[in-house]
């Protein structure tokens, strides 16, 4: 079984409030000088079939008009 | 001997409670007995402090289906239906972990009422906070709010009423207290009892997991003090999605008459609920837990015993329907599993496959917790502090603005937003757009109105009076839509019962709930009490807070509280004799003190009575309740809604022999403000005072008169808004 | 007319909209595991937390044997209504254009607020002339966390250029940051609408407006020959 992690981000350019509202609440919490934060998802899964990791990823764990994705092999493949 | 007493002591047994487990055992109680005697012999689930003061309390009434000791509470609706309902707080969970706490919260409150058979139709939340100056109090709020949301939005109940306060007392012990409405058919209604030798105990719902573990004698029947950061791991984790799949398994299941009991999983989990069920019915229960299906499979009987896993529901069928119930479930995509059968052998035994690993009569360990009696004492003096926030300079007219922008008074705009209050199609008054919330019930061709109220500072001030007061508060607000109240439940807030001082609280309060709700003839059907509301800095205000539901035959003629239209005159009705003494004004002048002024409940019960009956004939364009901030505020609130202004002279109560800053601000019960036709409102007994008209707020009280701008009073009653989401 | 009304597991508004559409003719529920819309005029795919909006709201829905029936209902020209969470079933199905994300404000809202239609019945969506803008302003309540409609510039303009954007939020009412203040779109054939607002809680004088109607009776009539 292949162990792997999938990274979501929202596509850049596309207003992230999330993001936005992380930023705006840090300087208060007594951490200055964060910038550019931006929130997505991750997905950790294990499959039988690796090579159809980038299709799951397309179809179903990622939206491809907003989102962004990078599939990460934990273990040690590429 | 030493290890083992330190061990219960841990769980928060005192010694003579362990003692006295052991003499009900006949010997001592292995860890899983130990751990399921230490939750239900909690405060939290045993009410072991005020279950003897509850007994005060009126419950019957020829409209109740089903009174305390029930999941919920339920009313005769008519056609056949029942409106159930049931108030339930989630306080220290929320302090810890605001969005998860207040979110279970109200899923716990959800099943309790689907578990008879109602199916949800509404939510209202009583939520207080410390001042809104503090970082903690916004970030508790924000996620609060957020919680509620989260779990009533997702689940699809609206969320149609509630309040939130902001006092210094609830610092560091936050009140999130959730209300749950719900309606079922009488005849498909189920009580929790369990029944009939043989029969099967179903689990339904989520896996079980390590949520809350401890949760209910950790957090609940102690203080909280420092170091509760290490309580997060215990939290419960809410999923709606899961609680409105197992909802409408159990609505199904009851509908096809396939459960003989049903029983929700709370506080104490499967300990409770096997328990209570066993108890009710006065049966044995024997629980099989490798049948029970896990989350993390390395649990040990304890754990899964005490685990507060969220959205589990435990059913008692007969043996020829299990397949079917397990079909139910499948096709809900809920899980189940049959894990165990109700004995006639009065223990709860718990086996694991075939080992037996905890046994105790259903007795001792649901009823035999002893009940103990107060020490009150009452206090000298005000004993909660004093600052004051308004320039002693400030002019009526500033004052007025002050007071809207409170954040206890303001509008909760900002929250309510945050809650669909309009899925099912019943509301027909939506949050803040008249003094109750309003459902249409088409099922019986009628409405009800629903309201919950409490101000815990007025109880501070006088135990017995202020909690009369909430319970008048309700009344008066349901009368504005033209309801007559059904039924009552409550949540009782305070601190730590063992203190004589909020002994004294707790068991003066009760005594008014009492003395109230037996003068308007109306029952408490639930509720539920929450101890130990203490902080390093002292106990909370005293706060039980009221719930009540009523009906009213014709919806499109529930009043709203804002003014209709220019010309239309207005008037006070009732006995309302105001004075500053627990008002907002006092506390923003920082000039708080005991003392209450008795309320007339009868001469309130009459106003209530007719202002419901000229609200049910159409005769009024406006009926709004005078309660916070006093008589100029609820004249600027009704002026905001309506966008309209007025023009008013309170001359008529300085003639009751009030002074003019009493008759602006002062606070108390049973004072009703009407606007409508002149002769309507004088035929039923209302004093004219004003007018409804132009773009401005236009007071006179004696010597003093002022006016303010209804734009600039709204902008001030809207100023929560930046408040809440204030960063820094 | 007929019309069917999707359930998903977490559907929250399924029953209001029945009860809507039982005003304008007969009305059923269409379990998610339906793939049978025999004797379906219209379809609606309803609001609420399908699946719980797990991953993101409507990408699981959008794979149940309901929607695939749905698809090549649509596909054949008939009117379906994607209200709320439906409208983010449809993008997610690639039924519609655009996505759906959260709320500029982060926040759930909920409140009552106005739309003006875009006039939906003229079908000669391809050329701008045939596309008119009709100021009625529309009182319907609108309640969501994740409504703000966005898509590539080139996208938008293709959308107002054919026609299809079917309502806008009125001039300061947009709720969640909506790109061009846009709250439901419609395919280029015209037979698929989608929209944040919900239509189904304005069709009853006791509880709201009744511009809702107007909503199910344009889908009614958007239905496209096949």
């Amino acid at each position: 079984m292949a162990k792997a992690r999938v990274l979501i981000r929202p596509k850049e350019g596309i207003l992230d409030p999330q993001g936005k509202a992380v930023e705006r609440a840090l300087p208060a919490l007594g951490f200055e000088g964060i910038e550019h934060v931006r929130v997505g998802r991750m997905v950790e899964l294990e499959a039988e079939d690796p090579d159809r990791l980038a299709e799951l990823c397309e179809k179903l764990l990622a939206n491809p008009l907003i989102e962004d994705y990078e599939i990460e092999r934990l273990d040690g493949a590429a | 001997m030493t290890v083992e007493v330190a061990k219960h002591r841990e769980l928060g047994l005192t010694d003579s409670e362990f003692e006295l487990i052991v003499e009900k055992l006949g010997r001592e109680p292995n860890d899983v007995e130990l751990a399921m005697f230490s939750l239900l012999w909690s405060e939290h689930c045993a009410y072991k402090h005020s279950r003897k003061l509850l007994r005060r309390l009126p419950t019957e009434g020829e409209r109740v289906v089903m009174g305390p000791g029930e999941n919920a509470g339920a009313v005769d609706i008519g056609n056949g239906y029942a409106i159930a309902f049931k108030v339930e707080s989630h306080n220290h969970p929320s302090a810890v972990e605001p969005f998860q706490g207040a979110a279970t919260g109200v899923g716990g409150i959800l099943r309790d009422v689907f578990a008879l058979g109602a199916r949800p139709i509404a939510i209202l939340d009583s939520l207080r906070f410390g001042e809104l100056d503090s970082v903690r109090s916004r970030h508790l709020l924000d996620g609060a709010v957020r919680g509620i949301g989260h779990y009533g939005n997702s689940i699809g109940v609206a969320t149609v009423g509630g309040e939130i306060y902001f006092e210094a007392p609830y610092e560091h012990n936050c009140l999130v207290n959730a209300m749950c409405v719900g309606i079922a058919k009488q005849d498909d209604m189920v009580r929790a009892a369990a029944a009939g030798v043989g029969n099967a105990v179903v689990l339904m719902g989520a896996t079980t997991g390590r949520d809350g573990i401890g949760g209910a004698s950790v957090l609940a029947s102690a203080e909280l003090g420092d170091g509760d950061e290490a309580k997060r791991p215990t939290v419960q984790i809410g999923d709606p999605f899961e609680e409105s799949k197992v909802l409408e398994c159990c609505l199904e299941l009851l509908e096809k008459g396939l459960l003989v009991s049903l029983q929700d999983l709370g506080a104490a989990g499967l300990t409770s609920s096997a328990g209570e069920m066993a108890s009710a019915g006065g049966v044995g229960i024997d629980l099989d837990l490798a049948r029970v299906p896990l989350r993390e499979a390395d649990m040990e009987p304890f754990e899964i015993m005490v685990s507060e896993s969220q959205e589990r529901m435990l059913g008692v069928v007969e043996p020829a329907n299990v397949a079917e119930v397990l079909a139910v479930c499948e096709k809900w995509q809920t899980g189940s599993a049959e894990i165990g059968v109700v004995t006639d052998s009065g223990q709860v035994r718990v086996l694991h496959g075939e080992e037996v690993v905890g046994e105790m009569p259903v007795e001792a360990l649901v009823d035999g917790c002893p009940l103990y009696d107060l020490s009150p004492a009452e206090p000298e003096g005000w004993i909660y502090g004093n600052r004051a926030t308004l320039d002693p300079g400030a002019s009526s007219g500033e004052t007025l603005l002050a007071l809207l922008a409170s954040p206890s008074l303001a509008s909760k705009r900002w929250a309510f937003e945050q809650y669909d209050s309009v899925v099912g199609s019943r509301t027909v008054r939506r949050p803040e757009a008249a003094d109750a919330a309003v459902l249409q019930i088409p099922e019986a061709g009628n409405a009800i109105a629903v309201s919950i109220d409490g101000n815990g500072r007025r109880v501070a001030c006088d135990p017995y009076a202020g909690t009369i007061e909430a319970v008048l508060e309700c009344a008066q607000n349901l009368a504005c839509v033209g309801a007559e109240p059904l039924g009552l439940t409550n949540c009782l807030n305070f601190g730590n019962p063992e203190k004589p001082m909020p002994a004294w609280q707790l068991d003066r309060s009760v005594s008014g709930l009492a003395d109230a709700c037996d003068a308007l003839g109306v029952p408490v059907v639930g509720g539920n009490v929450s101890l130990y509301n203490e902080g390093p800095e002292g106990p909370i205000y005293p706060t039980p807070v009221v719930g009540m539901v009523g009906e009213l035959p014709d919806a499109r003629q529930a009043c709203g509280s804002a003014f209709a239209r220019a010309g239309d005159t207005i008037a006070l009705l009732g006995p309302f004799s105001p004075s500053l003494a627990g008002s907002e004004l006092a506390k923003l002048r920082g000039e708080l003190d005991t003392g209450l002024p008795q309320p007339d409940v009868d001469a309130v019960a009459g106003a209530c009575a007719a202002v419901r009956d000229a609200v049910r004939a159409g005769r009024l364009s406006s009926a709004h309740d005078i309660s916070d901030g006093g008589l100029a505020c609820a004249l600027a609130e009704s002026a905001i809604a309506s966008g309209i202004g007025c023009r008013v002279d309170l001359q008529p109560l300085r003639e009751r022999g009030c002074s003019p800053e009493d008759a602006l601000f002062g606070e108390g019960a049973g004072g009703f403000l009407l606007s409508g036709d002149r002769e309507a409102l004088e035929s039923l007994g209302a004093t004219p005072i004003g007018n409804v008209g132009g773009t401005t707020v236009e007071l006179a009280a004696g010597d003093r008169s002022f006016t303010v701008g209804v734009g600039t009073a709204e902008s001030a009653w809207l100023s929560l808004r930046q408040r809440a989401e204030a960063v820094a | 007319m007929r019309w069917g009304v999707l359930q998903f597991p977490g559907s929250c508004d399924e029953r209001d909209a029945l009860q809507a559409c039982s005003l304008l003719g007969e009305a059923r529920l269409v379990w998610h595991e339906e793939r049978d819309l025999v004797g379906i005029d219209a379809v609606v795919v309803p609001g609420g937390f399908s699946y719980g909006d797990y991953l993101r709201a409507g990408a699981i829905a959008r794979f149940s044997p309901a929607m695939e029936a749905v698809a090549e209902f649509a596909e054949a020209g008939g009117p379906v209504l994607g209200i709320c969470n439906g409208f983010q079933v449809l993008c997610e199905a690639g039924l519609l254009r655009g996505a759906l994300l959260l709320n500029e404000s982060t926040r759930f809202t909920c409140r009552q607020l106005e739309l003006t239609a875009v006039d939906a019945t003229s079908v000669e969506l391809s050329t701008p002339e045939g596309a008119k803008v009709d100021n009625r302003l529309l009182s319907i309540p609108a309640k969501h966390g994740e409504g703000r409609f966005w898509a590539p510039d080139g996208v938008l303009d293709a959308l107002e250029e054919n026609g299809q954007v079917a309502y806008r939020y009125a001039p300061g009412q947009n709720p969640n940051g909506s790109a061009r203040d846009i709250a439901g779109v419609r395919n280029e054939a015209g037979n698929v609408v989608g929209l944040m607002p919900h239509p189904e809680h304005a069709v009853d004088p006791l509880t709201g407006s009744t511009d809702g109607l107007k909503v199910f009776e344009a889908v009614a009539a958007a239905g496209v020959p096949a």
